[in-house]
């Protein structure tokens, strides 16, 4: 049975790891995720799980001890944000190339410089091509569901890949909202045991991990790796499907909220999800028909099902909570008319920049950007790309 | 350890298997096969390796030459990725998927640059949590992968790519780090420095306390580098014999916080007699030069009287 309970995001995330209990979780405070480790090491000094915590004096150690124990054959995790996450950059490639199932929890929060605690996805979309699966999540409900999905993806013999499971910062993070908690028994159930097939510790049979390859051998591993992020799609819809069976909710790689006869989409990933949701509402009120596309999986990139899913509609806005420097929009802002080129869609697509550094997103907002598409959509005004949504200066309106 | 026998000793099974791709002569193999010689047969090991020439030479896909279970993982997080390692073993015990009877040890060798620099931060943290695991420097004085940088652990006035002599440079400008005596000060159970001697008692004696010791513990064993030093391959017993002899590198080990030397040189050689036998430190007998010498030897005695007194107060 479910039960109904209020909890911000941190302490949701945290509560699953109470449920799973994992082997073994390396992890180094940071804002805005800091909670999620305090909170674990309060279950542990009360005796509500036993998983053994290493507090690492920094997030490269974290992710390399986590590397260190999934090796050695123990279901392993960590949590972290920001500069964190950039610090264990290196370590991110080594889990996910050893093929390491390997569970980060991420809390989004900006990249410096300026310093800034608060959320965008720079972090983990500066993360994108480290070869982990990315699954964000709306709101707390979310962040806890796609946790508890997280293990049985990465652990997947057709995947052997490490899952970073994403949510927004102090938006949902801190935010307290009503959620429903399953059963510890449930949980476990749909988890399972972790049962690797190679590991460090398999007394009779030891393995090397972490070989030098030369160039013979190196580009067969690289491409056997995308191999599994190209596979993990189905087993990531397979998990879904399963969690829906069992607590009733949830999505596969995005949920399409009134886009089956929108005329307008928003493309978006995270917590402003709702914000665009609200919009769509209140323009449909007016007649627009306008719908959203909730993006939950990133990695692996669902081109083929993103163009199909936007085919029919006059005009899509990508939203990128992420900044790429690159001249021509954030990462879903290339990813996502790419997709639509490679399927032979031609929608028109505007590309919008919002809610970095924690600026503030609103239905307000949502409603502009819907706006603006259907003007572009009617072809009367040339709106220029890679536009800013909120920003004080005139400049990248 | 009043049963060490060379003979039983050196006849035990080899855990790295020969066939890798070090050079002749070079100290970090030797330092390897020592260490893992004093596992108990029976006894399990988990081996982790800094990114460097052992790593690169040793298991270079799809062949390995250590026969316990091993990892490399990066260059900096040699004692993070053990203390992962060693903590799957303990939280694989308590639950019941590892038998009872199963016993892991767990030691990491790293060189100068993955322990005493960019490997450091790791190192300390893992020391400071006290896993129960050893790290192994094997200390060849300089960045020898990559072709002769200079380290923290490289002595002064050495000639490295990074601090190369010429007409306005003599070598490098600073002393050695003294790592052997900053993971003592960590307070963890035990510390040793050595390297090889001719009967190899020294470094066995303290591999086999490293490893039975519960928690953390930290070996600093001098491992020549032929490329690095410039040395005929030959010479490797040799240098090692000069170094503890001349007090360059002292072996001593400190046991529970208390310091004790293993080894007294009946008569203390000069310091020329150490540097003499190696490329590196030609220029400092150049005619001119002979203050360097001075400068070094001062610099040997001033962290020999304080190893004494560390050791006798």
């Amino acid at each position: 049975m479910s039960r109904k309970d209020r909890m911000s995001g941190n302490e949701a995330v945290a509560y699953a790891i109470r449920q799973v209990n994992p082997d073994v979780m390396p992890a180094f405070p940071i804002t805005p995720s800091t909670e999620i480790p305090q909170l674990v090491s309060t279950y542990i000094a009360n005796g509500e799980m036993d998983t053994e915590f290493i507090p690492v004096e920094s997030e490269h150690s974290s992710m390399s001890a986590a590397v260190g124990a999934e090796a050695a054959g123990a279901r392993s995790m960590t949590a972290t944000s920001s500069c964190g996450l950039a610090l264990m950059w290196e370590e991110l490639l080594v889990a996910a190339s050893n093929r390491l199932p390997v569970v980060l929890t991420l809390v989004n929060r900006t990249l410096s410089g300026p310093i800034n605690i608060n959320c965008d996805h720079s972090d983990s979309m500066g993360a994108r091509d480290t070869g982990w699966i990315q699954i964000y999540a709306e709101n707390n409900q979310e962040a806890y569901d796609n946790f508890i999905q997280a293990f049985p993806i990465a652990e997947d013999e057709r995947v052997h890949l490490p899952v970073m499971v994403c949510q927004d910062g102090f938006i949902t993070s801190h935010a307290v909202q009503n959620i429903l908690l399953e059963e510890d028994s449930d949980v476990k159930e749909f988890v399972g045991e972790y049962h690797p097939e190679e590991y460090l510790l398999n007394p009779g049979r030891p393995i090397a991990v972490g070989p030098y390859a030369v160039s013979n051998y190196s580009m067969e591993a690289k491409y056997n790796q995308e191999a599994a992020m190209i596979r993990s799609k189905e087993v990531i819809k397979e998990v879904a499907a399963k969690f829906r069976e069992k607590f009733g909710r949830g999505f596969d790689l995005f949920e399409e909220y009134r886009c089956e006869d929108a005329d307008y989409i928003m493309l978006i990933m995270g917590s402003a999800s709702g914000c665009a949701k609200q919009a769509a509402d209140e323009l449909r009120q007016q007649g627009v028909k306008a719908g959203v596309l909730k993006l939950r999986v990133f990695r692996p990139f669902p081109a083929e099902e993103i163009a199909s899913a936007l085919s029919k509609c006059k005009a899509v806005a990508v939203m990128d909570r992420c900044e790429s420097y690159n001249g021509h929009g954030g990462p879903l802002s290339c990813e996502v008319p790419a997709a639509l080129f490679m399927n032979g869609i031609n929608t028109k697509v505007i590309n919008y920049v919002y809610g970095l550094a924690g600026r503030d997103f609103t239905v307000s907002n949502a409603a502009e950007v819907f706006g603006e598409l259907k003007d572009a959509a009617g072809g009367g005004q040339n709106i220029r790309q890679c536009r800013y949504v909120g920003l004080r200066t005139r400049e990248g309106q | 350890m009043a049963g060490y026998n060379l003979k039983d000793v050196m006849s035990r099974p080899e855990r790295l298997a020969p066939g890798h791709r070090m050079c002749a002569g070079c100290g970090a193999t030797i330092g390897v096969r020592a260490v893992l010689r004093a596992l108990h047969e029976g006894d399990r090991a988990v081996i982790g390796n800094a990114t460097g020439c052992l790593e690169v030479s040793s298991f270079m896909y799809p062949y390995t030459a250590w026969e316990d279970s091993y990892i490399h993982n990066a260059f900096e997080n040699a004692g993070a990725t053990l203390s992962g390692a060693e903590t799957a073993y303990r939280a694989l015990k308590k639950r019941g998927r590892l038998p009872e009877d199963e016993n892991y040890k767990f030691i990491t060798f790293g060189g100068d640059g993955g322990t005493y620099d960019i490997g450091f931060q790791s190192l300390s943290g893992a020391m400071e949590r006290g896993h129960d695991m050893v790290y192994v420097c094997y200390d060849n004085g300089a960045y020898m992968n990559t072709g002769i940088q200079r380290s923290s652990a490289t002595p002064r006035f050495a000639d490295t790519t990074t601090t190369p002599v010429g007409s306005a440079s003599n070598g490098k400008l600073q002393s050695r780090k003294d790592l052997s005596a900053i993971i003592a000060e960590h307070n963890v159970p035990y510390v040793a420095q050595t390297t090889f001697t001719r009967d190899f008692k020294d470094i066995h004696v303290k591999s086999e306390k490293a490893i039975y010791t519960e928690g953390a513990a930290f070996l600093n064993v001098l491992a020549p580098c032929p490329r690095g030093w410039r040395y005929e391959t030959s010479e490797l017993m040799k240098i090692c014999q000069l170094a503890i002899d001349t007090c360059y590198w002292p072996m001593f080990e400190v046991d529970h916080g208390s310091w004790r030397l293993t080894y007294e040189p009946k008569t203390k050689l000069p310091i020329e007699d150490f540097l003499r036998e190696q490329g590196r430190f030609k220029h400092l007998f150049k005619p001119g030069n002979e203050d360097l010498i001075v400068q070094f030897q001062e610099e040997v005695d001033r962290r020999w009287e304080d190893l004494l007194y560390r050791c006798n107060r």
